[in-house]
């Protein structure tokens, strides 16, 4: 599903990954932590193509990402849904509208859209706040209209870049919930984390990167280098 | 397709009605540089009008004749001369014909020729040619036979007129070309203020795999908005200014010059259009070009 095969990127002053080589079957659900800096920024970038490689292939689903034409880039994150962890919603457009417009970006019919957002807001919890403006959600809602809109298209892969970051813990593990049950309907889902007790108490596969390398590739509990922050970070409403 | 259209349309009203102040300024701006261009139109056709009027003038080859020549050699070289191309009217000029026209030039003084004991001028045939361009290889013909003497025309005075009023639209185009640049610019900063008040949402389209052209439209259909509010204001303006000049200055200039200005429908429709397409690709290509920067890969 998702294949980095002996990938090297280098800034001007540090190491950005340092002959990377991971392999992501469909359908599982994999941590990447580490401590800033060491790479798991460069490793999301490099797959949604934000940046490119300075050698090595990346591969996701049909995707030769690394040797992707400019007029396929849109086609390709189609396929890859990404959350954030500032949720990046529209703030002019409601829950529902933040999701109805992934689709028409894509020129989906409007019959197809009205009948699939409702459908995908229940499914991540949040029927009842179609018509709510972002500032009027709390950041646990925000976060899952972001995962709505990132899963409404039914991409291969979901991206979380850090999406417990600016939640609380009770919030955030409901939002571990969701990206669970969206992986036990088949997408394949990588998160980024620094949240060490969600990281070891999920079960699942985690991949470690510290100045570039891999350092921890199993479903072990990582106790390596991490960030100092924990998993409460702030408050999470707004 | 018609949902996308629509989809544009609506969304770069709402854009430009949400920046009215940008709006407007880019509307003046182009407004400007419009009315700029059509200025130094009305002078580029006016000066064309007046060149090919005062070509007309002088679309005549004289050649004289040797004294004492037959009537029928010169019927004779009338009849050749008729047949060549580009001759449109063979005219003999006795040598009485040619006096009265000196003194008709002379004016005034045109009595001072009374005084000549015998008539200095010579006959000649006045050939008049279609076009300027042939009047150097009719002379050239006319030349050759012997009852003829001398050949005139006014190739060089044409040459020099051509001159003037090929320079002076040379200059107005570059003019022409300098104010589309400006235009450009001014819309482009005008449009990149929206465009980067957008940024965050440009950047959720390209996440959620928005291609080029659909973010890219309603900015688009912005641009050409405001070059078409711009060309109209525009063209309303300069038919309406222009229509003042004519009237006011349209006969006096006939009067010196011999030559009339061009008329208020004729500019009217044409700078429109001029301005419409002109209005609208600057929009267009200004849109774009503010555009580049975020769309790159």
């Amino acid at each position: 599903m998702i294949t980095f095969d002996h990938v090297t990127k280098m800034y001007s002053s540090n190491v950005g990954l340092d002959d990377v080589s991971v392999k992501i079957d469909k359908g599982e659900f994999v941590f990447l932590v580490g401590p800033s800096g060491a790479g798991k920024s460069t490793f999301i970038k490099l797959m949604l193509k934000d940046i490119d490689v300075d050698s090595g292939e990346i591969y996701v689903g049909d995707y030769h990402v690394n040797k992707l034409s400019n007029r396929l880039i849109p086609q390709y994150r189609r396929k890859v849904g990404t959350v954030f962890q500032d949720f990046k919603l529209l703030p002019k457009k409601t829950a529902y509208e933040n999701i109805a417009f992934a689709m028409e970006v894509l020129h989906k019919p409007a019959k197809q859209i009205r009948k699939q957002v409702p459908q995908i807001l229940s499914l991540v919890g949040i029927a009842d706040k179609a018509d709510k403006y972002p500032s009027e959600l709390a950041g646990g809602e925000q976060q899952r209209v972001a995962i709505a809109r990132a899963i409404v298209n039914n991409p291969h892969v979901l991206i979380a870049d850090e999406p417990t970051g600016n939640l609380d813990p009770a919030t955030a593990w409901g939002i571990m919930d969701l990206l669970n049950q969206i992986n036990l309907r088949g997408t394949t889902v990588l998160m980024v984390t620094h949240a060490k007790d969600i990281v070891n108490n999920m079960d699942k596969r985690i991949i470690a990167i510290d100045k570039g390398r891999v350092i921890h590739d199993s479903k072990e509990a990582y106790e390596g280098p991490m960030e100092e922050e924990d998993l409460v970070k702030g408050g999470g409403y707004e | 397709m018609m949902g996308s259209l629509f989809y544009n349309i609506k969304q770069a009203f709402v854009q430009l009605f949400r920046n009215r102040g940008m709006s407007a300024a880019s509307i003046f701006s182009i407004l400007a540089m419009l009315l700029i261009l059509g200025l130094v139109f009305i002078i580029i056709v006016n000066i064309n009008l007046f060149g090919e009027i005062a070509k007309q003038d002088y679309d005549q080859v004289e050649v004289f004749i040797e004294e004492g020549s037959s009537m029928s050699d010169i019927n004779d070289v009338m009849d050749k001369i008729r047949r060549r191309d580009g001759v449109v009217d063979v005219r003999y000029r006795t040598e009485d014909e040619a006096l009265e026209i000196m003194k008709d030039r002379w004016g005034e003084n045109g009595y001072m020729l009374d005084s000549l004991e015998e008539n200095p001028f010579p006959a000649s045939i006045v050939i008049t040619v279609d076009s300027l361009d042939n009047a150097a290889e009719i002379a050239g013909y006319a030349g050759t036979f012997p009852i003829i003497e001398d050949v005139k025309y006014y190739q060089e005075t044409v040459e020099k007129l051509t001159k003037i009023t090929d320079f002076l639209q040379t200059a107005c185009l570059i003019v022409m070309a300098f104010l589309v640049i400006i235009s450009v610019i001014v819309v482009s900063n005008t449009i990149k203020l929206t465009v980067m008040a957008r940024a965050d949402e440009i950047h959720i389209m390209r996440y959620v795999g928005a291609n080029n052209w659909f973010i890219r439209g309603p900015f688009l259909v912005e641009g050409i908005l405001i070059g078409l509010i711009a060309s109209i204001l525009a063209s309303l303006a300069v038919t309406f200014v222009y229509k003042e000049i004519v009237d006011i200055i349209g006969d006096q200039v006939f009067a010196i010059v011999s030559s009339p200005l061009i008329s208020v429908r004729y500019m009217a429709t044409n700078l429109s259009i001029i301005f419409l397409a002109l209005g609208c690709s600057i929009g267009a290509w200004g849109s774009i070009v503010s555009m580049r920067r975020f769309l790159k890969a």
